[in-house]
């Protein structure tokens, strides 16, 4: 197993540094001169040429992009990545800020989708064609097809506007902005009233991978429930109870911690809808802003982080499974 | 008479289906004494499963079952579900077909022969893994304290079944269901699996119900044999009574189909024209009538279900021409090969009446196949 580990986390390495590769090959496509963005303030003035010449020398931007390309990796690799060709501040610097807010949104939405997923999707395979399955059935397909910003504004509108403008209870009544002051035990755990502000954000974020889930939870446990070693754990006198704990959810849930571990790590970069209709400061907006901007050092960095976190979830999804099915043997592929 | 062990009369099973309703088992009557084995015959399709699965009530919901199953002066078709449990195992096991499929993938053997002892009694942890390595001891399967912690993808197909028997036995059953227990393991372990699993039962005074397609096994180890086709049984008897006095064209074309030692080389095996039927819509009358080379219009094959009869004691069929036939000789498979079919009217097999090799071996195919 360590030589796995060390061999997958190998890859990553790769798979980051092609990445950031690819990237820089784009920005050098897009074309355009980061030094005459920045002095022009975003193309607001008309920049100074002096300032645009200072601002090249002091990125290396007047270097051949090759030697660019060259001297950005070994800057990468020492764990410097650069500053923003914007506002100056440090890839780290926002990384810092930005990560923590996608982290816990993604947090929250996963364990959403795993206890609502798992949840209605077990029920509706246990009571197979009742009104329960019926129900998720529908609203799963109805989750899974509303839009995501579709389904955020109107959760906005409702709790955040109307809820306010029609004196509807307190509790009833949610922020719509950011995810709260930074009050937050073990990194993850609002407090006070910090509740309120994440779990709209959390539960749009969730929806369509909520549904998702129930439906394979129902699928897999359907299929289970079929296989001879349950009629065989029946046949041993063992309870119902028993059955359904030990020999079908053990092995229905096999591929839905699969699907949890994977959806928490393109939830962390890719909840771009969710923030922007929440106006959350997160990795993805962030993300998106700069690449508007020909921001090319934070794009690389906080890309390369999100890549980091989705190979790492990755890693530890198949280190899971390994342990989830015996049968599974790691290193042997 | 003591009281049989168990006793199954009249068992019928109806399945729902979207095309309609599936009669699987209909009529069905058996008993096994303890310490006995049972062998109950037939193709696939013609419910033997399914009328084992029905004594411990395993199968799915839409099947509704009547008749009887007395167990120990209890209807186990009846039983509430804290009975049925302590029953499941603890007095009546299961052997299954497929032992890979059957055991839980993700749990290691011993584990799932010690939940199966601490489902029916106080036991420690330990005492029950003690009791899973004796168990696996027991059924021959070499470093049973290292093999306690394997996982069943790490054993052969013979040895996962002898787990499955070792689990079976845990927690001394007085019956045994083995529900074609030998068909999904190699040519070569059969032997070896079903000569345990009989020597075992013997050993330990356990009564066994084998479920099979295969006659041969039959031969060498069952001391009753009920024959079962489209749901109904068509022959029951003392396994030299089917064998030697046969009272069924079908049980005849079973006992015909297999390969014998005595015969000539090259001679063809005589197999059964045509399909079992459909249970959608079983053939009215004598439900072998359409595959069967005796059957008579007039005389009722074709229309009316034929009463079981008794032959001799202890031995019944059900076929309209038994008597006759049997009087003939017509179904006595050790005659000269193909004899009985030449008398009979079948375009399905047509054999050259140059065997001269008559039949003399006592035990059917026995288990040299």
């Amino acid at each position: 197993m360590g030589t796995f580990v060390l061999r997958r986390l190998f890859q990553l390495v790769i798979v980051l540094w092609g990445g950031a590769t690819i990237l820089f090959i784009l920005f050098y496509m897009v074309g355009g001169n980061p030094a005459e963005r920045m002095a022009s303030g975003g193309g607001e003035r008309n920049p100074n040429p002096q300032v645009v010449r200072n601002l090249e020398v002091r990125y290396g931007l007047d270097k051949p992009k090759p030697q660019q390309y060259v001297a950005h990796m070994s800057r990468i690799a020492r764990g410097d990545f650069g500053e923003s060709f914007r506002t100056r501040e440090p890839v780290v610097d926002i990384a810092k800020r930005r990560a923590p807010t996608s982290f816990r949104l993604a947090f929250w939405a996963v364990i959403i989708e795993g206890t609502m997923g798992i949840g209605s999707g077990m029920l509706s395979a246990r009571r197979r064609n009742s009104l329960a399955d019926v129900v998720t059935t529908i609203a799963a397909v109805v989750a899974s097809a509303i839009p995501v910003f579709v389904l955020g504004f109107m959760i906005k509108q409702l709790t955040g506007v109307y809820a306010y403008q029609n004196d509807w209870p307190a509790w009833a009544r949610f922020p719509t902005i950011g995810l709260g002051d930074n009050d937050w035990i073990f990194w993850v755990i609002p407090t006070g009233n910090t509740w309120k502000y994440v779990v709209q954000p959390a539960f749009v974020l969730a929806a369509v991978s909520t549904a998702i889930l129930a439906r394979i939870t129902r699928t897999s446990m359907l299929e289970t429930m079929r296989m001879d070693h349950v009629r065989t754990a029946r046949a041993k006198g063992l309870s119902e109870k028993q059955v359904t704990r030990k020999h079908v959810l053990r092995n229905a849930l096999i591929p839905v911690v699969t699907i949890l571990g994977i959806d928490f790590g393109t939830m962390v970069g890719a909840a771009i809808l969710t923030e922007t209709v929440f106006n959350i400061q997160g990795l993805g907006s962030q993300i998106v802003a700069s690449a508007k901007d020909l921001d090319m050092p934070v794009v690389i960095g906080l890309t390369m982080l999100v890549t980091l976190v989705y190979g790492t979830m990755s890693l530890l999804v198949d280190l899971s499974y390994a342990y989830l099915n015996p049968r599974v043997r790691l290193g042997d592929d | 008479m003591a009281r049989p062990l168990l006793e199954v009369s009249d068992l019928n099973v109806e399945f729902r289906t979207d095309d309609g309703p599936v009669q699987a088992v209909r009529g069905v009557d058996f008993s096994v004494d303890a310490g006995q084995v049972l062998a109950i015959v037939g193709e696939s399709g013609s419910g033997k499963s399914v009328t084992a699965m029905s004594i411990l009530q395993l199968l799915p919901p839409s099947a509704s079952i009547s008749g009887e199953v007395m167990w120990k002066g209890e209807n186990l078709l009846e039983v509430k579900e804290p009975r049925i449990r302590e029953v499941r195992g603890g007095e009546i096991s299961m052997i299954f077909q497929d032992p890979l499929t059957a055991l839980n993938p993700v749990y290691k053997v011993g584990d799932q022969i010690v939940e199966m002892i601490q489902a029916h009694g106080r036991v420690s942890r330990r005492d029950a893994r003690d009791r899973a390595i004796e168990m696996l001891d027991l059924v021959g399967i070499p470093q049973p304290a290292k093999r306690v912690d394997q996982y069943t993808h790490e054993f052969s197909g013979g040895m996962r079944q002898r787990a499955m028997i070792a689990m079976a036995l845990s927690c001394d059953p007085q019956l045994i269901i083995a529900d074609e227990p030998t068909t999904a393991l190699d040519v070569t372990v059969q032997a070896q699996v079903l000569e345990l699993l009989t020597d075992l039962a013997d050993r330990l005074d356990t009564a066994v119900v084998l479920i099979t397609h295969d006659l041969g096994v039959v031969a060498g180890m069952a001391d009753r044999v009920t024959v079962m086709y489209a749901g109904r049984m068509v022959e029951a008897g003392s396994t030299d009574d089917v064998f030697d006095g046969t009272g069924h064209p079908y049980t005849h074309g079973l006992l015909m189909s297999l390969p014998r030692l005595d015969s000539d080389v090259g001679a063809p095996l005589m197999p059964i024209g045509g399909q079992p039927p459909s249970m959608l819509s079983p053939p009215p009358g004598c439900s072998f009538h359409p595959r069967c080379p005796f059957a008579r219009e007039d005389l009722g094959c074709m229309t009316e279900v034929p009463a079981t009869l008794e032959r001799s004691p202890g031995h019944v069929s059900a076929c309209h021409r038994a008597d006759e036939l049997m009087a003939d000789g017509a179904l006595d498979h050790r005659r000269l090969v193909g004899a009985g079919r030449q008398a009979a009217d079948t375009d399905t097999v047509s054999v050259t009446d140059d065997g001269s090799a008559p039949g003399t071996g006592t035990e059917g195919g026995g288990l040299e196949r």
